[in-house]
């Protein structure tokens, strides 16, 4: 497993690219907006390597991403993966085998009524907990491995498709709540996997102590229909390069945490510094099963683990990732070494109209 | 043995998280009043509250890119109305932030 949110769907096929490009082109078509609304292209492109228990994975990724708005009132957005994973081929046999993957990660048309309202359709990320819906790109996340916990409460895929509804309840000076709710139908469609279920979540933010916290929801309404809950809590302290993010999952049949912790050493001698794009970062995290009925992608014996990551921020966009982790668990324990470099691009789809 | 690790990783969780805080807020930079206009003053806040809407909201997930055109800061202001569910007053003040 490279990164759970690909594991998640390694039957996909070119057709994303497909669609993908389809979509460019329409909003190439249909654009109409002002100097400042042109459609990019951002994303993220590395090469990553996982050594777990000596066997070591290689793998080059593109992540591009598109949004392009349409009015006054609607944005456009999609993200996609291409990646070639190399491993070492099984039972005791020489040389690597290699597979290639190329999937949507969502492609989704944002309704913006007001703030209060957005009206999301299309296949979307399931908004549960934060990690799928905000720390899953290469260029954001500090670790190449999602946590363990991850895949509870994403209805299998991590996607739904369907409609979503989200915004800003209630925005003080002192608080916001935010709020999503969606609804998934199910799909069997290769490019578009999803599950029928429904959820949402709530997050208070408090902007002077620079805290949110929130609660997830949702359940599986197909097959053995199950119920998730998820809980978050993030800090990050004003006038800080510290972070601390940290999040529980709840399922049928088993549940967990992580808890993390980076900070980048900005603080001797600023943030362009030699020092000072280093990136110390931690997270310890845990699962329990409930059960022994096991469907939910969570390690089969409960299990412990604890992650050091030592990241730099070149310039240019770039980061360099490397990680060491131990995991410790009733069958065996073992040692999982990450390395990989990720550049980040950000680029309007054409030069647009000039002010 | 499991009990340890967790009070193991706690402990260094916790230490790690003082730390960076007093190290940073010992090195928080002292910025000196300066004279400006009245004009330069409005700029000046307008700059600030976009740097603030950008730090509670953007920086919360990722880090800043290094630069980008001008003419896609739209885009990425209504990506972020829609991620962080910004309202109308914020979603100007970030734009303004991003073209001063």
């Amino acid at each position: 497993m490279l990164r759970v949110t690909h594991s998640f769907k390694l039957c996909a096929s070119a057709h994303a690219i497909h669609y993908f490009l389809c979509a460019l082109a329409a909003l190439a078509i249909a654009h109409h907006g002002s100097a400042q609304d042109t459609p990019l292209i951002s994303g993220g492109a590395g090469f990553l390597t996982r050594t777990n228990a000596g066997n070591t994975t290689y793998l080059p990724i593109i992540e591009p991403l598109l949004a392009s708005p349409l009015g006054q009132h609607i944005l456009v957005e999609s993200r996609a993966a291409l990646l070639e994973s190399f491993a070492p081929d099984g039972g005791n046999q020489s040389g690597y085998n290699h597979t290639h993957f190329i999937g949507l990660t969502y492609l989704q048309g944002d309704y913006i009524a007001s703030h209060q309202f957005t009206a999301v359709s299309g296949y979307f990320l399931i908004p549960f907990n934060t990690y799928n819906d905000r720390l899953t790109p290469i260029w954001i996340s500090n670790f190449q491995d999602g946590p363990l916990i991850l895949p509870l409460g994403l209805l299998s895929s991590g996607n739904g498709l369907g409609g979503m509804l989200r915004g800003n309840a209630i925005q003080r000076n002192k608080y916001s709540i935010d709020y999503s709710y969606f609804y998934s139908t199910r799909s069997a469609n290769e490019q578009f996997s999803a599950h029928r279920g429904s959820g949402g979540s709530t997050r208070l933010y408090l902007p002077e102590p620079r805290l949110e916290v929130g609660l997830s929801y949702d359940r599986l309404l197909q097959g053995t229909h199950e119920n998730f809950y998820g809980a978050h809590a993030w800090w990050e302290p004003k006038d800080t390069a510290f972070r601390l993010r940290s999040e529980f999952s709840r399922g049928q049949h088993a549940q967990g945490y992580w808890i993390e912790a980076d900070y980048r050493m900005q603080a001797f001698g600023g943030a362009d510094s030699v020092v000072g794009r280093l990136e110390p970062v931690f997270r310890i995290q845990q699962t329990f099963r409930r059960d022994t009925i096991v469907s939910d992608g969570l390690p089969l014996m409960n299990t412990q683990q604890a992650d050091f990551a030592l990241d730099y921020n070149l310039p240019h966009n770039t980061r360099i990732l490397t990680s060491y982790a131990r995991q410790f668990s009733a069958t065996n324990n073992h040692n999982i070494w990450e390395t990989g470099i990720v550049y980040r691009f950000l680029f309007p789809t054409w030069k647009g109209k000039q002010q | 043995m499991r009990s340890k690790h967790l009070i193991f990783g706690v402990v260094l969780l916790a230490t790690v998280s003082a730390l960076a805080v007093a190290a940073q807020k010992n090195n928080t930079p002292v910025i000196a009043p300066a004279s400006k206009s009245a004009v330069q003053k409005q700029t000046g806040q307008q700059q600030d509250d976009g740097e603030r809407i950008f730090k509670q909201n953007c920086s919360r997930c990722h880090s800043a890119p290094e630069g980008f055109s001008p003419g896609i800061s739209g885009t990425i202001v209504r990506h972020m109305r829609v991620r962080a569910s910004l309202s109308r007053h914020d979603e100007e003040k970030l734009l303004r932030f991003f073209n001063p």
